[in-house]
């Protein structure tokens, strides 16, 4: 990075080469059409330069090959274009199974960070390298951005929603974290560092002693001081389902619809109860919008996501 | 014809006075006082322009507050979309080119005309009033909640400026498109209309169509803001990704509606200075309307990494790359037009040649940010701000400064410097290409947009930009001179002083108030140069006239 201009960010990600070809493929397409017209423009204008006041052009009116051809090689080279980044996306939204999850929460202007193991960090985000990583984003106030331009990838975190973003970090070092969403008075200083290491260097660094409770643990002591316990009991009188082995399954729905409890089921569940409720239950349960932060959801959901029981039947009733 | 333009009565002339001019009909005084308005506002976006190039001039935010910075950019933006471009060439060009070029005494609704002026002053005084009441800091895009629930600064008022601006553009559109259906002159069929025509039609279309989406988008904002119902926050039960969808429903299209007539000036200036038919006529005219429909359906390109659905985003990105189908027709056929033509050397082909080459780059610089998953890396960075400011500066105020060359002798009946525009051509180019392709490098590398300040490593490239926009600022300020200039001193212009075709060169310069002597009756279609002798029957330009 010491050259004064360089062209590319550091490549640090599994995905950054295959992002530098896309964007090298179109930008020698795009500098081709570029050379093409200009050549022909300039060189009209010179070759066919006025040299009479009186003259005028010839009498050409157009042609048909000549617009089958300027459709229709355009129209290919989109689609390739297209095909091509419609790959790149689709990869970039599924995140790998076995990816270490990650939350972060964005806020006014400073990016929390919260690891499975409990170890939180502000603006700084350590990983290790060659393992893939799932960043679950939220956010406390309005939409902000996680970018990390070494790594190619980016997505807005939006309040009132949840969503995902996935890389697996191929080069130790330190890169930039930026916020890429206008946020207000200071969006340009909501930025961090991501630091990705060795395997080795990172198990020292989590072994740090920084953490003393896991994501997990402090969302079941939530789970306690909410009284979530109260209703959501295992028992088959309780007020609510039970929720174990709730993760990943089909709820079948007061309303007849069925749908899988992923984490924004979850997540919309104990915010605003009402919207979805479980087929055998009433709709009782207070909405915890506005009570429960960003952070706090997330451990709550982690807790919820670890809740395994013995093989039960299907959920809902 | 004897050239005696100077001696007759124009639409300048009569009827005098002020009170004359702002209560007039004549859609060429509406023109020319949308001319006068939309500068005032290109000023003003040019000088917050400024202060964000001379903040970025260094890394640390050193100049503005942070604050301040964030209401320049949006001002800026504010200004320069809402009061300047989008209002540009339909207000000024097509207010006053319409009419003639369709053989025709005014436009359809000649009241209805100065209303829309009048409610563009009236958005633009609020856009003003803001400015002295402190700014506003959301970024022209008013993206919620910031805009509804945490910005402190006068959002309510920019959105209501914006919105009563908007009428003023829907009537617009809604004038030309009564007069284009219902006022062409005698035999001038669809396909004898000069292409600007079309294009300005294509426009109007896009206009009356989407604007009162931006106008019940903003409704829903300010009465988030101001009355706390809950539509977009939240906490409140809202959806803070249905304002970007209702946002970008609207402001994508307006892209159109800032390019399309610049791509219309551009068809006319092509077949002018060429004196040659265009090639391919009904191809660009078609693609006009390609343009405007396609444009409605691509809106969420803007949102591929806000949550938006996956499947929803792949539809938005192939809907994207079609538009660069009728967007590459349109400029192949430009560089054909000039094929065997007669090229003149004239300041308006300076205007086009840059024209070409910065649209070309602009419109191929979209590709990478419709191919989704590029769009990951791109997204919110330096390369779209440079993508879109190739389109809109590039693009659309070149197209505009070049329309302005070409027309001015018949709006003013001057003719101006001609060194001076050509000058005023190549540092427009040069110092506009200095100041934005370094800044799609600076995107690739990560640099996100609306930053204060910035890492150090990005700094070569922002003084680079930096440096450039001083010299695009001289070749903006160049035309203000010898414009102003011509109108004291400049020397008469003849009725058709590029030896061009069409109906606006028939009349004299300036037109007289009803636009021909005449009624015109058409037997020819548009750009009808026939070779040599029965061609340009008026007089030539001062410096090379000719006999007949």
């Amino acid at each position: 990075m010491s050259t004064p201009f360089p062209l590319f960010p550091p490549n640090a990600s599994s995905i950054a080469t295959e992002m530098d070809l896309l964007y090298l493929f179109i930008a020698a397409t795009s500098a081709f059409f570029v050379v093409v017209v200009a050549a022909l423009v300039v060189y009209f204008t010179v070759k066919y330069r006025r040299r009479h006041p009186t003259e005028v052009g010839a009498d050409i009116h157009g042609s048909l090959v000549l617009e089958l051809t300027w459709t229709v090689i355009p129209f290919i080279l989109s689609m390739v274009m297209f095909i091509w980044g419609a790959d790149l996306f689709f990869r970039l939204s599924s995140p790998p199974a076995d990816a270490m999850e990650v939350f972060v929460v964005g806020k006014q202007w400073m990016w929390k960070v919260q690891h499975p193991d409990g170890i939180r960090e502000i603006n700084e985000l350590h990983v290790p390298i060659g393992r893939p990583v799932k960043i679950t984003l939220g956010s406390e106030d309005v939409v902000h951005s996680f970018g990390i331009p070494a790594f190619r990838v980016k997505m807005d975190a939006v309040p009132g929603k949840w969503t995902t973003m996935w890389f697996t970090a191929t080069k130790a070092g330190t890169y930039h974290i930026f916020c890429n969403q206008f946020c207000g008075t200071k969006h340009a200083g909501m930025v961090g560092q991501v630091i990705v290491m060795t395997q080795q260097d990172y198990e020292v660094w989590l072994g740090g002693g920084r953490s003393t409770v896991s994501t997990v643990q402090s969302g079941e002591r939530l789970f306690t001081e909410l009284s979530c316990h109260t209703c959501h009991r295992a028992e088959s009188d309780a007020r609510g389902p039970s929720l174990k082995n709730l993760y990943g399954s089909t709820v079948q729905l007061r309303d007849g619809r069925k749908v899988v409890a992923d984490e924004s089921y979850l997540r919309e569940s104990i915010m605003n109860s009402q919207a979805k409720v479980v087929e055998g239950y009433q709709p009782i349960m207070p909405a915890f919008q506005g009570m429960v932060s960003e952070e706090n959801l997330m451990q709550l959901v982690a807790y919820l996501k670890a809740l395994k029981a013995a093989p039960q039947a299907a959920r809902g009733k | 014809m004897t050239p005696h333009a100077v001696e007759r009565k124009s639409y300048l002339d009569e009827p005098h006075g002020l009170a004359a001019w702002l209560l007039t009909k004549d859609h060429k005084r509406i023109a020319m006082l949308y001319l006068i308005s939309i500068t005032v506002f290109f000023a003003i976006g040019g000088m917050f322009a400024t202060g964000i190039r001379l903040e970025l001039l260094t890394p640390k935010g050193d100049f503005l507050s942070p604050d301040t910075y964030n209401k320049f950019f949006t001002m800026h933006g504010i200004v320069m979309i809402f009061f300047f471009l989008i209002p540009s060439i339909p207000a000024t060009l097509g207010n006053f080119l319409i009419p003639i070029m369709c053989g025709t005494k005014d436009l359809a609704f000649p009241r209805i005309n100065l209303l829309s002026w009048y409610l563009y002053v009236i958005g633009g005084l609020m856009a003003i009033a803001v400015l002295a009441m402190g700014g506003v800091d959301t970024g022209w895009t008013f993206y919620t909640p910031y805009s509804s629930q945490a910005s402190m600064t006068n959002v309510t008022l920019a959105a209501m400026g914006a919105f009563v601006a908007g009428f003023s553009s829907i009537l617009t559109g809604f004038n030309f498109i009564v007069t284009v259906h219902r006022m062409r002159a005698p035999g001038l069929t669809w396909f004898r209309l000069p292409l600007f025509v079309w294009a300005m039609y294509a426009t109007s279309i896009v206009m009356i169509l989407g604007t009162p989406v931006i106008a019940i988008t903003l409704t829903l904002l300010m009465a988030e803001r101001t009355l706390g119902l809950g539509i977009f926050d939240p906490k409140t039960g809202g959806d803070p990704v249905l304002f970007q969808h209702l946002f970008w429903f609207y402001s994508h299209p307006a892209v159109y509606i800032m390019i399309l007539p610049g791509m219309g000036v551009m068809s006319e200036l092509v077949a002018g200075v060429s004196r040659k038919q265009v090639f391919g006529y009904s191809f660009v005219a078609f693609s006009s309307l390609a343009i405007a429909i396609i444009g409605f359906l691509v809106w969420g390109h803007h949102l591929f990494v806000s949550s938006q659905s996956v499947y929803a985003g792949l539809v938005f990105s192939i809907i994207t790359m079609l538009v660069a189908v009728p967007s590459a027709v349109k400029t192949f056929n430009w560089a054909a037009t000039m094929y065997k033509g007669s090229v003149t050397w004239e300041s308006p082909t300076f205007w086009v040649v840059g024209f070409m080459g910065l649209f070309t780059i602009g419109g191929l610089t979209g590709l990478f940010l419709a191919a989704m998953g590029l769009d990951i890396a791109l997204h919110d960075t330096y390369f779209v701000v440079a993508h879109f400011h190739y389109i809109m500066v590039g693009g659309a105020i070149m197209a505009f400064m070049g329309g302005l060359h070409f027309w001015w002798p018949k709006m003013t009946g001057r003719l101006y410097s001609e060194p001076g525009a050509k000058a005023s051509a190549i540092l427009v180019f040069l110092g506009f290409n200095l100041t934005f392709f370094p800044q799609f490098i600076l995107g690739y590398l990560g640099m996100p947009r609306r930053y204060h300040s910035y890492p150090d490593e990005f700094q070569a490239l922002n003084v680079l930009s930096s440096a450039g926009a001083s010299i695009l600022a001289v070749g903006y300020l160049l035309p203000a001179i010898y414009f102003t200039y011509s109108l004291v001193k400049g020397q008469a212009a003849p009725a058709n002083p590029w030896g061009a075709k069409g109906l606006e060169w028939t009349t004299a310069s300036p037109p007289p108030t009803f636009n021909f002597d005449e009624d015109v009756v058409v037997t020819e279609p548009a750009y009808d140069y026939k070779p040599p002798r029965e061609v340009p029957q008026h007089t030539g330009r001062a410096g090379h006239a000719f006999s007949e």
